[in-house]
């Protein structure tokens, strides 16, 4: 019993990891350019094909193929964002959110065209076999998942902390008339703002796929991953990543307490619970007054 | 004979294609000193900051005539952030610190076109002895900072990048007159000892004028009066009209007062 409910957390935690560094590559691009991508999914469904055809049809190490995938994942954000949205970046926010939609459904269908809409089993290194620790059970591939995910989160909170370009992009996302005004290139900071976000995209797609299933339709987990930061409160780093495993985990229990149609379901019960009592969600960013 | 800096020619600026706002003005400012823009609310002091570092662009302006010089060259045009490495910081009026950035994190943003990390740790420390408040502060968030911690922390920032030229925009607005001397104080001290030029926008004239070189008087988007700060300190139509010394109380317009008319080239 208690390893079963184990089972169930640690393996919605993984999950949701994995959502939360979609939340992320969202609540990143909004705070930089206040645009919300809604091809942030399709990040995560390109590079899980970006994958399999470097590990399937090429036959290239797996570690190789983890580190070009997150590259050319990264390079698919900033085409993007050159292509898409810099051209219409005056026009009304609602405006560039529609086309980042638009460019969603082109991704999704030209992976369809060329994948077909079967589901295709992409391979990981981590094994599902069992693991206990205690009352705790486990599979090698959930704590892969979950401390990839740790390692990724970390490393960015670093370098948005300590390095240089980090604390531009954290200055751009606050003001952008003050970030230019001391030489910092606000285009620049938006290539690599989507850059990043893609790259952390990539990183989920391969660490999703394998779990889940890999097909055009992917991307449509990007859909949960914006409850997640919706969850969270839209906006705030902390909350994505909280928003996200907690939706992970809650959308696991549920459907092993009830059954797999409220599992689908829970994630928007809960989402429109924490609303209606937190309109800001978890971690709403109550703006700084002065003492 | 300092070098002039940075020349405004006879500029115009325009908004939105349709909102003109400078209409031919002309200012200098010379190397090493304090020169004051003055003038009333809505005259086109900021407009003018703006035009000059490049920030115009990003509000639909532009300058439609005229020209803008910093050390012989044209800059009219450029962006903010090239405008930033040729040397001229704006510190905005409003005392715009990164609310969510630490003290110490918007002083280094301050600092972002430089490579010199020694120099930047240098400055870091000279920063924090012109203004020793800002140390107790520098691991706290820049939001919670009091109106004069913030205006410190801005021209603070600004320094960090060691600008030729600091543009400053009203930064007595809402501060209290002894914290406002303070702070006026401390900028003639860093141009003193560290030879920054500054282009000190203020209502203030009275304080303005303390600690300025040379001062400009403007009015509806024109220079109306210009001269040494000690000269226009003197003169009695500023006195009357900028320096809130009128018996009368009124408050004309420059520009109505015929014997100043009459003598318009005195000053020059
Ligand atoms: N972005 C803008 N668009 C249109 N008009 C503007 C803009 N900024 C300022 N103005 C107008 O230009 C005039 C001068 O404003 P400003 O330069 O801010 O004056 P000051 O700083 O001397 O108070 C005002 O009438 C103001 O309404
Ligand atoms: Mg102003």
């Amino acid at each position: 019993m208690t390893e079963i409910l184990s089972s169930q957390v640690v393996s919605g935690l993984a999950t949701g990891c994995v959502y939360a560094l979609i939340a992320l590559g969202f609540v990143l691009i909004f705070k930089a350019t206040d645009v919300v991508n809604f091809a942030q999914g399709e990040f995560v469904m390109v590079s899980g094909f970006i994958s399999y055809t470097l590990l399937i049809g090429l036959g290239i190490h797996y570690g190789l193929v983890l580190l070009a995938t997150i590259v050319l994942s990264g390079v698919m954000g900033v085409v993007l964002e050159r292509v898409v949205v810099r051209p219409i970046m005056d026009a009304p926010i609602f405006s560039i959110v529609i086309a980042t939609i638009g460019a969603s459904i082109v991704l999704r269908s030209s992976a369809g065209i060329l994948y077909g809409y079967d589901v295709l089993p992409l391979p990981t290194i981590f094994s599902k076999d069992p693991i206990r620790v205690g009352f705790v059970q486990f599979t090698a591939m959930d704590a892969g998942v979950i401390g990839f995910s740790l390692v990724i989160m970390v490393a960015l909170y670093l370098f948005f902390k300590l390095t240089r370009t980090g604390t531009a992009m954290r200055a751009t996302a606050q003001s952008q008339t003050a970030a230019r005004l001391m030489g910092v290139s606000v285009t620049r900071i938006f290539s690599l703002t989507w850059a990043i976000s893609a790259a952390i995209g990539g990183v989920a797609g391969v660490l999703i796929a394998p779990i889940i299933y890999l097909d055009p339709n992917l991307g449509f987990i990007g859909v949960k991953a914006f409850a997640g930061a919706i969850l969270g409160g839209f906006g705030s780093i902390p909350g994505a990543i909280v928003g996200g495993m907690l939706l992970g985990v809650i959308e696991n229990l549920s459907g092993y307490f009830f059954n797999a149609g409220i599992k689908q379901v829970s994630t928007y019960i809960l989402l429109i619970l924490v609303l209606v009592i937190r309109p800001a969600g978890l971690f709403g960013a109550a703006p700084i007054r002065k003492v | 004979m300092f070098e002039k800096m940075l020349r405004l020619n006879n500029i115009q600026v325009i908004y939105s294609d349709v909102i003109l706002v400078l209409k031919g003005l002309s200012l200098e400012v010379a190397e090493g000193q304090i020169v004051a823009l003055l003038g009333a609310n809505g005259a086109g002091k900021t407009t003018t900051l703006k035009a000059i570092s490049g920030l115009l662009k990003t509000e639909d302006g532009r300058v439609t005539d005229g020209g803008i010089e910093f050390m012989e060259r044209r800059i009219d045009g450029l962006d903010p952030e090239d405008i930033c490495r040729r040397g001229i910081v704006q510190v905005m009026e409003g005392r715009k610190v990164l609310e969510t950035l630490t003290v110490e994190e918007n002083l280094k943003i301050g600092a972002y076109t430089r490579r010199d990390a020694d120099g930047v740790q240098r400055d870091l420390r000279m920063i924090y002895d012109y203004f020793p408040v800002l140390v107790a502060r520098r691991h706290a968030v820049a939001g919670y900072l009091s109106g004069g911690e913030q205006q410190m922390l801005v021209i603070g920032r600004a320094l960090m990048a060691r600008p030729k030229l600091l543009l400053l925009d009203e930064p007595s607005l809402g501060l209290a007159p002894l914290l406002v001397r303070e702070i006026f104080d401390i900028i003639r001290k860093i141009k003193d000892e560290q030879g920054t030029t500054f282009l000190l926008v203020e209502q203030n004239a009275q304080i303005a004028l303390s600690i300025a070189d040379y001062g400009y008087i403007m009015e509806n988007g024109r220079i109306v009066f210009d001269g040494p700060a000690a000269k226009l300190r003197g003169n009695q139509d500023v006195r009357e009209f900028y320096l809130g010394l009128s018996e009368a109380g009124r408050r004309k317009s420059f520009k109505d007062v015929k014997f100043y008319k009459r003598r318009k080239r005195w000053a020059f």
